[in-house]
């Protein structure tokens, strides 16, 4: 009975790492296409208009900023998964 | 980097063995130890140092100024007008200049508790502790609903901060409720986890390299590729310095737009 317990709780320790790994893997695919599509079009913007370029790069971060916030939950939810 | 060295040299029976996230980041108190009021540890040591590394390079930039600036005083204009040009021109117009103090401290206080984790002997991210970003944005937010509420009125104030303008009046409730929660409860949450993760997401990555590192160092058939980690590692030590910095930009930046927003509501 004991044994079955504890392997039922190495089991359970597994699957919430799996689950820690899975759950920040999907977490950073939307932020990763994000970022890119952020990068990317203001890229195209200061080379369209390189004199706008500061103004740019600052909307840029901001930008980043709020779609990189996603993929942290998601790391942070790793971290409270595998070591909380 | 005690801890780390000892994780690595204590065991010889191979298999690679990553140290505990608790060695890593709860460090023991060494002055006025015991749960008094007044322990510190080395995390507490690295906030103080944010505190007064800003201090000492304005007191000495303004004891040597001179009209055309040398060492340390360039370092302290131009990273005043990095603060104006780029966060406060760019985000709230010359009317923000006000918040320039506050706006300045926090990036200096933010940065050098980030950049202390590339430094060598101390390598530790104070702000991969969730303690000082929690505070920080705490006190953001307190700023921005009292620069909100002191130039618009507490109602009018919550008012169009709720209802932004040109909402149809069906979908008014939803969308009310949605920018209640991400204004007033999702900033400060979002900016503390930004800085969090980010620092904590660096100091592990450093690590996790350095451990490899260490391990392969001990093990002599593996020298032909015992270079391999320690150039990622020194890759991103170089990548780090970015991250420190951006991460106070980034907080700063969100700040003053946050400021900014409470200033002048859209229309």
């Amino acid at each position: 009975m004991i044994d079955l317990l504890a392997q039922a709780d190495n089991a359970l320790d597994g699957l919430k790492a799996v689950g820690a790994g899975l759950g920040y893997g999907l977490a950073a695919i939307g932020p990763g296409v994000g970022i890119g599509l952020v990068v990317g079009n203001a890229i195209t913007a200061m080379a369209r208009q390189p004199e706008s370029a500061g103004m740019v790069r600052t909307t840029m971060f901001l930008g980043i900023a709020f779609t990189e916030a996603l993929a942290l939950i998601g790391f942070v939810v790793f971290i409270l998964l595998n070591f909380a | 980097m005690n801890q780390l060295l000892a994780a690595g040299n204590g065991d010889s029976s191979g298999g690679l063995h990553f140290p505990a996230i608790e060695s890593l980041l709860e460090w023991p108190g060494f002055l006025f130890e015991g749960n008094t009021f007044f322990e510190l540890n080395k995390v507490g040591l690295i906030y103080i140092w944010a505190m007064v590394a800003p201090l000492v390079i304005f007191i000495l930039a303004i004891r040597k100024s001179a009209l055309v600036p040398r060492g340390v005083q360039t370092v302290a204009e131009s990273s005043v007008d990095f603060v104006r040009e780029n966060i406060v021109m760019q985000t709230m117009g010359p009317d923000g200049m006000r918040f320039m103090p506050f706006l300045l401290s926090l990036f200096f206080f933010i940065f050098f508790a980030n950049i202390t984790e590339v430094i060598p002997f101390i390598q530790l991210p104070a702000n991969a502790r969730m303690a000082a970003p929690a505070f920080l944005a705490i006190l953001v937010w307190v700023v921005f609903n009292a620069v909100g509420i002191k130039s618009q009125g507490f109602f009018s104030y919550f008012k169009n901060t709720v209802i932004p303008p040109g909402v149809p009046g069906a979908l008014l409730p939803l969308v009310a409720v949605i920018e209640f929660v991400s204004t007033f409860l999702v900033r400060p949450f979002s900016l503390a986890v930004r800085l969090f993760a980010n620092m904590l997401a660096g100091h592990l990555l450093l690590v996790t390299f350095a451990v490899l590192c260490e391990n392969l160092w001990a093990k002599n058939f593996l020298v032909s590729i015992i270079w391999a980690p320690f150039v990622v590692l020194i890759g991103l030590t170089g990548f780090e310095i970015l991250v420190a910095f951006l991460q106070a930009f980034i907080f700063t930046i969100l700040t003053a737009v946050y400021i900014g927003g409470a200033l002048h509501p859209e229309h």
